[in-house]
């Protein structure tokens, strides 16, 4: 039995690196700085070691060879998940290109709103450190912050020393849209957050409101889909009095149609209070699922973030046509691969195309996929790198455990080679 | 396997050999002397009529770390124009201003060029970089990490710590971030911005910590030559791109009292104010500036005509730029109480006024510096213009006439607000050689590499002379990477892995008690977790760590 301290995660997008885990055997348990997030995504038993074809147990060898047979003769598999680390996103993405296979991470619906405004118009953005140490007023936009990553909080506002403010207790906080679950955004101090609730689809009318509020525009309506004018008045007033405000939302929480809309006029909101002599970042979360790691590695070895197809020879982006979802049910697809080494929860959709899931140990399944390969957790049952929310930082993650369960990379590297001698 | 590479005219400043016939013979990845009595040739290559060059290295090139993904993301529509397919031996990506990772590597090594440096690793984010960099194939690759608008470097000197500390963090930085010399960019000024500060000059002083651009010049260039990094400080200096920055630039060759510093894109750092636009060529008192003090090394960073996207550290200076982004997006960021970035795409018009200019003081520099020792070339890709626009650069400097021709067709005004016309230099294949090779190698402290004698290795390019250097330098006949035979053609027919070039200077253990505090305090990270391994560089069993002197080692 071992005792592991400064265990970084990479299942809470904020890339909290002080957990405490004890190590029994193949068993973990966090000790210290857990949370309801990390503690069961690290405390998560192994169940099958063994790779199934047909739902019969069989050597990594036979499993791989399957694999490889399955995606031999296709025209566009879809390769579905990408929820891993670097070197395994490396490694499925030289798979996709050489069975031309489309790339999509499962975050990508949600991360397009953030996308689409991104390669649109662009945005001006911070980093947690800078939030740590700078942010004098948080505005929160349609999130529950604490739901997302519990220790947010605790990591990045109510932290006793910060380098710039003399009381990082009189940060300023504001939700707008969505309400908090809890108490985390109450400073030390027993301050509480401002909050301005609304339905989450009538953001983009609110937002609007606020930004014409922040540009000076007068505006006739006494009251926004149940919020005061006057209230985002205050709002836009407090932006531009603040020295370092930092705007955050959770683009898969915008769950309405164009919400990079959304997304845009919070960017653009910004740039504006940046012209008018302080400023003021954005925010943006993610990091889950290894959805950065997806669309960073994508990033470098294609152009694109990963909803990337390579069925004509070359990388090809498309937002909406490259979604899983979408090829499935559209019959476009001809073979599914589901990559997913963080969540046993994250099970591929049921589709009766030959199915292939390179999962983490401990998925069950409605249906049983043609091959199944259990592998092992990044950070866990072996060493690698995943990107935090901020986009910046890449974690280096340990291995805790001897489990024997292979890496994604190594998987992948292996169905190719197999389709490379075949 | 022994090599022969028989009868090419050699181009080899390294050991003076200026266009002389010689053989050279490769054996396990090396050039080697001939060998003595009876032996083997397995291969022979006839280069009679063939030009022999070491391989190209890029001195200062942005091909890894997230400003540059940041790029690659938001340009979709870039990489439209460019789609590069997959081959039996090569990767799918993308090309034009900002290519992908595999990209990259092939087209350089078309070029015939062997290594590429990474100016702009941010500590923070040098893992990244480092990533990114691991898969750029048959390149080998290396950075400069930036400090200057860290946190911590500015709390040191608030703190009036003595040199030995800042020697020793410095020091502690770049064995940290695996690097190979030390970059300054916008000195504090990327932190002035974070404190609302729109413009910083060299004696403007930071509002929070009081310090200024020219103090931190000053210790961090002390820094690199007391710990002994041979390749000088690296700076991006004050007000890029500000008419009239010719004075910074003036004043800070002036201000770092004869250390050894490396002045880069020096391009966007010359500029007047003359003229009925208010803007005009410093090149010539920079030019004269630089020739006379041999302290000062210079990259050009030339821009050529077309779309492109710059990629910065100076968030603080991009934030400004963005009023002439084009497409009309931009992004920037700032990052981690370490640094910050900034992407604007940038569209040079040969018909704008600026922008012809610009290419004209670019050109008017490489020129008007006489050392060729001591001047590198680059266009800082992509900021101010793809690497792949090189040739086609070299051909500029080579041809007289050619650079005529294209100056008599950019913008009227420009044309008069520039003497280039009358600049007689053409450069030669030597002053070629030692700019994009040996020069390059002996500035960055690259131990046997860069030159054709035996022990160095064997990265070799073989080009078909040709009076068209666009054409000659565009399509090598052969490139050879550590002695294996990557190109032939301008074709990759090979692919292999480079190393990372890295230096590894003594620091003093006890830096890292005030930084764990620090870390603890005030970052978002365990100290332990911030440094990157040795394994982190190596596990994937495509990448090494090549570790090289220190100048005061032999
Ligand atoms: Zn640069």
């Amino acid at each position: 039995m071992t005792v592991i301290t400064e265990v970084p995660s990479p299942f809470c997008g904020i890339g909290t690196d002080d957990l405490i885990i004890r190590v029994d055997g193949v068993s973990l348990k966090v000790i210290e700085n857990g949370c309801a997030v990390n503690t069961p995504a690290f405390e998560q038993a192994i169940t099958d070691t063994s790779p199934r074809v047909d739902g019969k147990e069989v050597s990594l060898g036979i499993a791989v060879a399957k694999a490889a047979a399955l995606l031999k003769d296709t025209n566009q598999p879809v390769i579905g998940g990408c929820a891993t680390d670097v070197n395994g996103m490396r490694a499925l993405l030289a798979l996709a290109d050489r069975c031309g296979a489309v790339v999509d991470n499962m975050n990508f619906t949600g991360a397009r709103n953030n996308f689409l405004a991104m390669q649109d118009t662009g945005w001006m953005n911070t980093t947690l450190a800078e939030v740590k140490n700078r942010c004098d007023l948080l505005l929160v936009v349609g999130t529950d912050l604490e739901a997302f990553a519990p220790r947010f909080f605790e990591h990045y506002l109510w932290n006793k020393e910060s380098m710039f403010l003399d009381n990082t207790g009189n940060r300023q906080v504001i939700y707008l849209g969505k309400a908090p679950s809890g108490n985390a955004s109450t400073s030390p101090n027993g301050q509480k957050a401002k909050i301005l609730e609304c339905a989450t689809e009538d953001l983009p009318d609110v937002i609007a409101v606020l930004r014409a509020l922040v540009k000076d525009q007068p505006i006739r309506a006494a009251s926004v889909c149940g919020i005061a004018v006057a209230d985002l008045q205050a709002i836009a007033t407090s932006l531009k009095a603040a020295k370092y405000s930092v705007v955050t939302w959770s683009a898969g929480a915008l769950t309405y149609s164009q919400a990079e809309l959304t997304v845009q006029t919070l960017s653009e909101m910004i740039k504006d209070i940046n012209n008018q002599n302080t400023r003021c970042s954005g925010l943006p979360l993610a990091g889950k699922e290894g959805d950065q790691t997806a669309n960073q590695v994508c990033g470098w070895t294609t152009g694109y973030p990963a909803r990337t197809r390579f069925s004509r020879g070359y990388p090809e982006y498309d937002p909406y046509l490259n979604d899983t979802r979408f090829l499935l049910d559209n019959n476009e697809a001809d073979a599914l691969v589901w990559v997913q080494a963080f969540n046993v929860n994250a099970v591929p959709p049921v589709t009766n195309l030959p199915t292939i899931v390179i999962g983490r140990s401990g998925m069950t399944f409605e249906k049983e996929p043609d091959v199944l390969i259990p592998v092992g957790t990044p950070g866990i049952d072996h060493a690698g790198h995943a990107y935090r929310m901020d986009n910046v930082v890449a974690i280096r993650l340990q291995k805790l455990r001897d489990s024997g369960l292979p890496s994604t990379a190594h998987v992948m590297n292996a169905i190719e080679q197999a389709l490379q001698e075949r | 396997m022994l090599i022969k590479l028989t009868g090419g005219a050699v181009y080899d400043p390294a050991s003076g050999v200026d266009g002389k016939q010689q053989d050279i013979y490769i054996e396990d990845g090396h050039i080697v002397s001939k060998p003595s009595g009876d032996f083997q040739v397995d291969k022979e290559y006839d280069l009679n009529g063939k030009i022999v060059m070491s391989g190209a290295i890029d001195m200062h090139t942005h091909i890894g770390g997230g400003k540059g993904n940041i790029a690659r993301i938001l340009l979709p529509e870039d990489h439209r124009q460019d789609t590069v397919k997959r081959t039996p031996i090569t990767r799918s990506g993308c090309g034009h201003a900002m290519p992908s990772t595999f990209v990259t590597g092939y087209r350089y090594a078309e070029m015939g060029y062997t290594a590429g440096f990474e100016p702009a690793l941010l500590p923070i984010n040098a893992r990244q970089a480092h990533m990114e960099m691991a898969d750029i194939p048959i390149l080998d690759k290396g950075g400069y990490v930036m400090l200057g608008s860290d946190d911590y470097l500015l709390r040191l000197l608030t703190a009036k710590k003595d040199q030995k500390a800042i020697n020793d963090y410095v020091a502690w930085t770049i064995q940290s971030a695996k690097a190979i010399g030390i970059k300054v960019v916008n000195p504090g000024g990327i932190n002035a911005f974070k404190f609302n500060q729109r413009k910083l000059d060299l004696d403007e002083q930071n509002s929070h910590y009081g310090v200024t651009p020219r103090d931190i010049l000053r210790v961090l260039a002390t820094a690199v030559k007391e710990i002994g990094i041979s390749h000088p400080l690296h700076v991006h200096g004050c007000n890029l791109g500000v008419p009239g920055n010719m004075q910074t630039t003036l004043d800070t060759i002036q201000g770092i009292g004869g250390l050894p510093m490396h002045l880069t894109h020096i391009q966007f750092h010359s500029y007047g104010t003359e003229g009925d636009f208010k803007f005009s060529s410093g090149a010539a008192q920079i030019a004269e500036a630089v020739n006379k003090n041999k302290n000062i090394t210079i990259d050009v960073g030339q821009i050529l005509f077309g779309q492109t996207v710059t990629a910065s550290g100076d968030s603080m200076r991009q934030h400004a730029n963005h009023k002439h982004a084009s497409p009309n997006k931009w992004v920037t960021m700032d990052i981690e109480c370490d640094a910050g970035c900034g992407i604007v795409p940038f569209k040079y018009k040969d018909q704008n006024f600026v922008n012809a200019l610009q290419w004209a003081i670019g050109l008017e520099t490489f020129l008007l510096v006489d050392d060729p020792w001591r001047i590198f070339l680059t266009t800082d890709h992509p900021n101010g213009a793809p690497f792949t626009c090189y040739p086609h650069l070299i051909r500029l400097l080579m041809d007289r006439s050619f650079r005529n021709d294209v100056l008599s067709t950019i913008h009227p005004e420009a044309q008069k607000m520039t003497t280039l016309a009358s600049i007689e230099r053409e450069y030669t294949l030597q002053e070629i050689a030692i700019m994009t090779r040996t020069g390059a190698a002996k500035l960055i402290g690259l131990k046997d590499r860069g030159g054709l004698s035996s022990g160095n290795w064997a990265d070799i390019t073989v080009y078909t002379d040709n009076a068209d250097r666009q054409l000659m330098f565009e399509k090598p006949d052969y490139v050879f990477k550590d002695g294996q035979l990557v190109v032939v053609d301008g074709k990759v027919v090979s692919t292999k892995w480079g190393t990372t070039h890295t230096v590894k200077p003594d620091f003093d253990a006890s830096v890292e008690k005030d930084l764990k505090d620090y870390f603890d305090r005030y970052l978002t990270m365990k100290l332990g977790n911030f440094k990157i391994s040795d394994d982190e560089m190596t596990e994937d069993g495509r990448g090494s760590l090549t570790v090289h002197p220190l100048r005061n080692q032999s």
